[in-house]
């Protein structure tokens, strides 16, 4: 792996040298925030919300506190994109950081960062010192008046602390357990005060769409919405890696062109497209558009970008099982269908696929992720539920076959 | 406050603007069962069970917690509603150990009434133990984390009604439990044995050691009174059968304790039906203590108070008023040292 480079700002990082940070304190607050609206930015952890509507719900020309998170909890498996952000570019995310900040009035700022995530806990605080001593960050920012300040908090290892209100609990130094909402954080937040949460992939788009205009991000796009898109490919193809790519790419280009096709020349099964939560595809299905609104047709999710490619020799109901148990040790325990259910499914798949299933197990596990849906604290219960009906749905046969060779 | 007005189930209803769906639908005769909400640990949507839907939200909502707002269109009687309650309450009798038969709960069980409303004979799922082992080291509560289903308001109760912030949840998961301190056995926590947890248990979690075995639910008389304790008055509950108190719970919606007790007034109740209790007063006589009536007992410690004052003035004798009593009772106290005996020296028990 590469020494993580902190020093040497006035070099420019890859996108800028907080050029966009100077543009931006030449402009009013609501200037920078309409940019952003502009570009048609989306939330990149998972959820996709529009980012500019998400800071309409801060209290607007407030004199209050209003805090910022950076969720860099990278939980969802598949995905690997927030941390080759903040190891080799930690100024991006910092810079972008700084101008929404600047633009929703926020003072202080968090970057909730995965607990195992424990080598860029030990530089990220270096980009920041380095950035509080060129008068980028901190007091003052180049002369402009403007101040706000960023802490590092290192989580302790849990999935949901990537779900906004348990990162706020967390952060708070509480159990890691999503709050009910309403009310949300963009009014009740991190110690009851307003509060944005973005992730560190979005923060990053932040810079490019100041220092070249919501037009020109948008253009970044095959489809004229959204920018680039960074996708983290795994799995059995011949270059794994991290890809940008614009958004809207379809899938094929990026598993046969970017990652080079499936490793050992075999078939492809199955990909998931944005990280373990995500609908499974069949190889039948992959022509199509790496975009939210396309995924959403198809009915599964562009998620967090995290591809997980399947050659033919994966046995599906192995990977749902793999999924349930992850999802049952990761569940936070407080709703009851969330806690009960993901242990229930974790219980019959795991029957299933050591030959000792039911004939009803299948349909009962259906009904979990059918009920399951929609009856959870916070999106977990999505998370589990979908995956696996998806499975189960696409590839039925192995899950049957398991039953009848018992 | 603003009025409202909403439709639940094809009724157009009126509410307080910030009344959640659950109390306006109850006010209304519409039944939603619930297992985590109680009136006094208030909303919690952990349980899941009091699912509504509401039109233009997603999924479903807790009608526990969503306030209710003008024009809001509810539904609490879906098939998608149904199932899932079905399904939560499936889950919860597959895993850990509702055997209501020998269960001390059977009889006043939540989530025993919320099956047989739902109409469940038995789980579709796998039954699968917890395997926690009971905990019985608190000399008078039953801990059984195999029936509990993590509503939370024990918690509540500990934490934010009687503030003594002893047991909160720990772990996580299908492995999540209530912890007493950092996960010790009860008897070795810095519980004060208020009882407030098991007095909120909706199932057969938490139960009282004394009633062990007693079928403390069935053909008892509950008899209402004021606890004998001090002078707050608390309201309880006498459970009784055949003059024996099997166990004493507070009465949930009165002054004014609402239903919190003290460890006295909830497990204190022994000195009824014991023996060495005085039914009557005694006086000595030749060296030995005598059963005499009450006029003799009166007339004999009247006319010794009265030889003491005369024999040594008034500031011989003292009067400790009682803690038991009533402010009422204190006062008569105080008059009978002051204006009878003819001195200052009046006291409390818990001062001296």
């Amino acid at each position: 792996m590469k020494k993580i480079l902190t020093a040497n700002i006035s070099g420019g990082t890859k996108i800028s040298g907080y050029e966009a940070l100077k543009k931006t304190l030449s402009m009013r607050p609501e200037e920078v925030a309409f940019m952003v609206e502009r570009s048609g930015l989306r939330g990149r952890g998972g959820g996709g919300f529009p980012a500019g509507l998400k800071w309409k719900f801060l209290p607007q020309n407030s004199r209050g506190t209003i805090y910022l998170i950076c969720n860099a909890d990278e939980g969802e498996p598949g995905t690997f994109k927030d941390r080759h952000i903040m190891e080799f570019d930690p100024h991006l995310l910092i810079e972008g950081m700084v101008i929404a900040a600047y633009a929703v009035g926020a003072k202080q700022g968090f970057i909730y960062l995965r607990g195992e995530y424990g080598w860029i806990a030990k530089f990220l605080p270096k980009a920041i010192d380095e950035a509080v001593r060129e008068g980028l960050l901190g007091d003052n920012i180049l002369g402009s008046g403007f101040s706000f300040y960023i802490d590092v908090f290192r989580g302790a290892g849990s999935y949901v602390c990537g779900e906004e209100t348990a990162l706020i609990e967390s952060l708070e130094g509480k159990p890691g357990r999503p709050r009910l909402r309403p009310p949300f954080p963009g009014t009740n937040g991190l110690y009851g005060k307003p509060t944005l949460v973005h992730n560190v992939t979005t923060f990053s788009c932040i810079p490019f769409i100041i220092q070249n205009g919501p037009d020109a991000f948008k253009a970044a796009s095959s489809t004229g919405r959204g920018g680039t898109k960074l996708f983290s490919i795994s799995g059995h193809v011949n270059k794994p890696g991290l890809y940008e790519y614009p958004m809207g790419t379809s899938l094929r280009e990026l598993i046969y062109e970017a990652a080079g096709g499936i490793k050992g020349g075999k078939e492809l099964k199955a990909v998931i497209p944005g990280g373990l939560s995500t609908p499974i595809l069949r190889a039948d299905e992959i022509d199509v558009s790496m975009d939210f609104d396309t995924l959403a047709a198809v009915k599964t999710m562009l998620g967090s970008g995290g591809i997980i490619v399947m050659d033919e020799t994966v046995s599906i109901p192995r990977v749902a099982q793999k999924a349930a148990r992850f999802y049952a040790h990761e569940s936070c325990g407080q709703c009851a269908p969330c806690r009960e259910g993901t242990a229930m499914i974790k219980l019959l798949l795991d029957r299933m696929v050591n030959g000792q299933g039911e004939q009803d197990d299948l349909d009962q596990v259906m009904r979990l992720c059918r009920y399951i849906n929609g009856s959870t604290i916070c999106a977990f219960g999505y998370a589990v539920s979908l995956p696996i009906a998806a499975m189960i749905r696409k590839f039925r046969n192995e899950f049957e076959a398991l039953l009848e060779n018992r | 406050m603003n009025k409202i007005t909403l439709n639940i189930d094809g009724r157009e209803l009126q509410a307080k603007s910030g009344q959640s769906l659950l109390s306006v639908a109850r006010e209304n005769g519409i039944y939603i069962p619930t297992l985590c909400y109680h009136p006094r640990t208030k909303k919690a949507g952990k349980c899941r069970i009091c699912v509504v839907a509401v039109e233009g939200l997603p999924g479903l909502q807790v009608s526990c917690s969503l306030a209710a707002a003008d024009g809001m269109i509810v539904h609490t009687y879906t098939k998608k509603i149904i199932e899932t309650r079905k399904m939560i309450v499936e889950l919860y009798l597959a895993s850990g150990k509702h055997d209501c038969p020998t269960c001390e709960a059977d009889g006043e069980c939540e989530l025993q009434d919320v099956a047989k409303v739902l109409g469940i004979e038995k789980s579709g799922f796998p039954m699968s133990d917890k395997g926690y082992v009971t905990d019985s080291s608190s000399p008078m509560i039953i801990r059984d984390m195999n029936k509990c289903i993590h509503c939370y308001r024990c918690i509540v109760g500990c934490n934010d009604l009687v503030v003594n912030e002893v047991i909160e949840m720990g772990y996580r998961g299908s492995r999540m439990t209530v912890v007493c301190d950092l996960d010790s056995p009860m008897g070795d926590s810095s519980c004060v044995i208020c009882g407030e947890c098991v007095q909120l248990c909706p199932t057969g979690a938490l139960t009282e050691k004394k009633a062990a075995g007693k079928e403390s639910n069935r053909d008892t008389v509950k008899v209402r009174t004021t606890c004998p304790y001090c002078g707050v008055g608390c309201q309880i509950f006498l459970h009784v059968r055949d003059n024996e108190i099997l166990k004493v719970t507070g009465v949930e919606a009165a002054k004014p304790n609402y239903g919190s007790l003290c460890i006295k007034g909830r497990f204190g109740y022994d000195f009824v039906n014991s023996h060495d209790r005085l039914k009557s007063p005694l006086v000595r006589k030749d060296g030995k203590l005598v059963e005499v009536s009450w006029d003799e007992a009166l007339d004999y410690t009247a006319k010794k108070l009265s030889q003491i004052k005369n024999d040594h003035g008034p500031d011989s004798i003292v009067g400790i008023g009682c803690a038991r009593t009533t402010n009422e009772d204190n006062y008569l106290m105080m008059k009978l040292m002051r204006g009878v005996i003819g001195t200052n020296n009046v006291d409390h028990c818990a001062r001296t």
